[in-house]
């Protein structure tokens, strides 16, 4: 396998974590990659801590075991942070995305990194300003596309819009708003190393 | 002919097997829920809903009862099929014999659960190997492709004049089952015309030839009949391979017995079934790029056991690690250990072979636990001795 992009995504029970890490693996199948979306089952509630993962490659992904050292975590949810060690198993060279309204310098002290790219996006606020709901989810793969360079920004939305198209034929608003805040996110991430 | 994919998608093993069956479309499904197998009967039954299948959906109340309707369906001269997973299999148990013994075609996608004590919702295969001798075909599978290609070549299995027996697909629950990867799905009619239509050989409700089914054996028949029963397993193998051969010709994924995976040179091997495969694979690539003559053998068909054509593959082989999804607790180690072991005892160049319980209630099976297993079979090859502990537990605390 010449090149496995591996990512953790850490929200709570109900913000969608699992959806996300599911519409990422989907978004880059139109753009040719292969991938894999799988969730962590626990005992799950409503507002506890969750983990979702997404492996994606170039080339056929046969490795079937868990991920436990991802070169990109996603935080969906800031306040996880005082309590979930988001960090754990992050490459010297890996990156983090947070949605939070705080700036990204912030963080690496907070978090103990060193090397490491720290990213943040007000993933929440797009969402209510776009989509109309706190849903970070849908934003913060605009803020990855962005980060990680996987795939083109503009291909990967026309392929969301076409998906979108099936499932929301009766609620353009939904789509226009989704589209929007992929966009935002993307154009509006932030990393410490840009001031 | 060139592969008629109709669509690359993205599924779960879950949604695969839903899908698979949808084509298929079964005359009568009974349905019964069970974590991880639920999401199964629970999308299956939106098909049925929606007016995408022409199946009989029938809600039972029991897994004993999800059985007893499949044969009794298949009985009458259905295709029928359920699904199940873990304590739901161990409830099925009388059933499944009874399913073997009349002779009827039912196929079963089995999403591999953990068995109680203690309760446990995760993978592994304590509850299929637990009724492998049952007389049911077994078709492991590595990943959701497999789910849904092994499914569509079980109907052609379970149903041929020479066969004529039950048979269950598993694969790894949340592993497999929750875990979304791309898939490429067949067009309907090509699944349809694939599999064709059923013509069982008798029907209850053919009343103008009336048969009895489930009567009673005393000493006088139960033994010629319960022969019957194990002929076509010393056959199955043929028609097994016959059916991937045409999926493959038609649809150009290859399907075999087992898959023998890097193992033309290899000096040590692995045994493996189900998603660790896939896992294992990356390990021996690895070694591969360091020199190390590693192979891996991926079993498909658990039953009827390959053991002729396993024994060729192994031949010559220094050190051999099977790993057991579940424990027989036997004080000889896992199920599939002892039919490698006994398939080998007549290889030309016998191999040491040891092996490895491994990923009992879900408990991750990583690269590195992996790489360990080539590396005890690595010292053995160099020793040439055979350790005095056969059977080891990887990745358990002790």
């Amino acid at each position: 396998m010449a090149k496995l992009t591996e990512i953790r995504w850490h929200g709570r029970g109900g913000q969608g974590a699992k959806t996300a890490a599911l519409l990422f693996g989907e978004a880059l199948l139109g753009q040719g990659k292969y991938i894999q979306a799988f969730p962590e089952y626990g005992p799950e509630r409503m507002g506890a801590p969750v983990q979702s993962y997404n492996r994606i490659s170039d080339q056929p992904i046969t490795i079937h075991c868990g991920v436990t050292s991802p070169q990109v975590v996603v935080v969906l949810d800031p306040t996880l942070m005082d309590t979930v060690d988001v960090t754990s198993g992050l490459p010297e060279d890996g990156t983090i995305i947070i949605n939070t309204d705080q700036p990204a310098s912030k963080f690496r002290q907070k978090l103990g990194l060193n090397s490491q790219r720290v990213h943040t996006v007000d993933a929440s606020r797009i969402a209510m300003e776009t989509i109309g709901r706190n849903i970070p989810n849908t934003p913060m793969m605009g803020a990855l596309v962005r980060v990680t360079g996987l795939v083109d920004l503009e291909e990967m939305l026309e392929d969301t819009k076409k998906k979108l198209e099936k499932k929301f034929r009766s609620k353009p608003e939904v789509i226009e708003g989704n589209l929007a805040a992929i966009r935002r996110a993307y154009d509006e991430v932030k990393s410490d190393q840009e001031g | 002919m060139a592969t008629q994919t109709k669509e690359r998608v993205a599924l779960t093993g879950n949604e695969a097997a839903a899908l698979a069956m949808k084509q298929i479309n079964p005359d009568v499904c009974a349905a019964y829920p069970i974590t991880p197998q639920t999401e199964i009967m629970q999308i299956f039954s939106s098909y049925v809903a929606d007016g995408l299948v022409d199946t009989e959906l029938v809600t039972v109340e029991s897994e004993h009862s999800a059985m007893s309707a499949s044969i009794g369906a298949a009985a009458a001269g259905a295709r029928a099929m359920t699904a199940t997973s873990s304590q739901g299999l161990a409830l099925m148990w009388e059933m499944l014999y009874i399913a073997a013994g009349l002779r009827l075609p039912i196929v079963m996608p089995m999403v591999n659960r953990a068995l109680s004590a203690p309760i446990n919702i995760h993978c592994d295969h304590s509850d299929s190997m637990g009724c492998r001798d049952s007389g049911w075909i077994q078709i492991n599978s590595e990943n959701a492709q497999e789910v849904y290609d092994n499914l569509i070549q079980a109907i052609r299995i379970a149903e041929h004049p020479d066969i004529q027996l039950p048979a269950m697909v598993t694969f790894d629950g949340f592993i497999i089952s929750h875990g979304m990867e791309i898939v490429d799905t067949l067009n309907d009619d090509d699944v349809k015309a694939f599999i064709g239509p059923y013509k069982p050989a008798y029907s209850l409700l053919d009343v103008d030839h009336p048969i009895t089914v489930g009567a009673i054996d005393f000493t006088d028949y139960y033994f010629e009949h319960r022969r019957a029963v194990a002929e076509p397993m010393f056959h199955a193998h043929k028609v097994i391979e016959a059916v991937a051969a045409e999926f493959e010709q038609k649809f150009g994924r290859k399907y075999g017995l087992f898959e023998a995976y890097k193992m033309d040179d290899a000096e040590v091997a692995i045994v493996v079934l189900g998603s660790t495969a896939g896992t294992a694979k990356v390990v021996v690539d690895e070694l591969r790029e360091q020199g190390i003559k590693a192979g891996l053998v991926k079993i498909r068909v658990f039953r009827p056991f390959p053991y002729r054509q396993l024994a060729d593959t192994l031949s010559g082989v220094r050190a051999v690690a099977v790993m057991d999804r579940s424990d027989g607790l036997s004080g000889f180690g896992g199920p599939v250990f002892g039919e490698v072991r006994s398939a080998l005892y007549d290889a030309k160049q016998r191999p040491i072979v040891v092996d490895y319980v491994y990923g009992l209630g879900g408990r991750d099976i990583t690269l590195e636990h992996i790489s360990s297993v080539y590396q005890d079979l690595l010292t053995i090859q160099k020793t040439g001795e055979v350790p005095t502990q056969l059977v080891k537990y990887l990745g358990v605390r002790e």
